[in-house]
């Protein structure tokens, strides 16, 4: 019986996983960033960057891990956080005066973090127990 | 920051990337023990330290200029790449498939991007 942890992080979820890497280098940072230089100029910007790369390493880790859902979840959560943010920066820009990676649905990152949680929770259906 | 470097460094990676694209065009993975697969370890390896060296040199060239603005920025663009090389050669060499050099795509296309972002940065178009 093939390991399930193997299955998730095996073939394309390995690059899925590696793109997931690089988005917790680059929100862990530009947040880091944020909160220790300029915390008092946007603070709500700034603590959901901080919650954002939060949710990044809590998918990264559950995706290595196989620990399926918390992956799923915080799939969910980071899809909807980049659909709120994304619509609330283009509607309200003044209340994100600094951007986040969530920003204009993560315009400044090739809109990468729109596509990436539905290739998350498209690869943890397709690698459900049973199907593979 | 030393431009020549960076640019070298750009092409370089961008050539990693290329080439772990070719190798999952004719579904090799990357494999250690073989020539194609020690190559671009050889390669990886020559990236890795030349972004060391950058990070060196950008970090004693903020030091002795006095530089204080986007200090923290810079520091993460400098080491950001270092981090990424062999993460991502790691996680790639642990693959069985060609979605191993896949991932070296990925790492590899992030290092020019991470480059291009603090040489603006260093130059003051942020």
């Amino acid at each position: 019986m093939p390991d399930l942890r193997e299955g998730i992080r095996s073939g394309p979820g390995r690059v899925l996983i590696a793109v997931y890497g690089v988005f917790v280098i680059a929100a862990a940072a530009r947040s880091s960033v944020q909160i220790l230089t300029r915390f008092d100029r946007a603070p709500l910007a700034y603590l959901l960057s901080a919650f954002a790369a939060a949710v990044y390493i809590v998918a990264t880790v559950c995706l290595a891990q196989g620990v399926r859902r918390i992956a799923m979840m915080s799939c969910v959560v980071e899809l909807a956080g980049v659909l709120v943010v994304g619509t609330v920066s283009l509607v309200v820009p003044q209340a994100f005066p600094d951007a986040t990676v969530w920003s204009g649905y993560g315009r400044g990152y090739g809109f990468v973090p729109l596509v990436l949680p539905v290739f998350g929770l498209w690869w943890l259906r397709v690698t459900r127990a049973g199907v593979r | 920051m030393i431009d020549v470097l960076a640019t070298a460094l750009s092409f370089a990676a961008l050539g990693v990337a290329a080439w772990s694209l070719v190798l999952i065009l004719v579904n090799r993975r990357f494999a250690l023990n073989r020539p194609y697969g020690l190559a671009l370890a050889g390669a990886i390896l020559v990236v890795e330290l030349g972004l060391l060296v950058q990070a060196v040199a950008g970090v004693i060239a903020m030091i002795s200029s006095g530089r204080s603005t986007d200090v923290l920025v810079l520091v993460g663009y400098l080491a950001g790449p270092v981090l990424i090389v062999p993460l991502a050669a790691v996680w790639a060499a642990a693959e069985r498939t060609r979605w191993g050099p896949g991932v070296l795509v990925i790492g590899f296309l992030a290092v020019p991007v991470m480059i291009l972002r603090l040489r603006q940065v260093w130059s003051g178009h942020a």
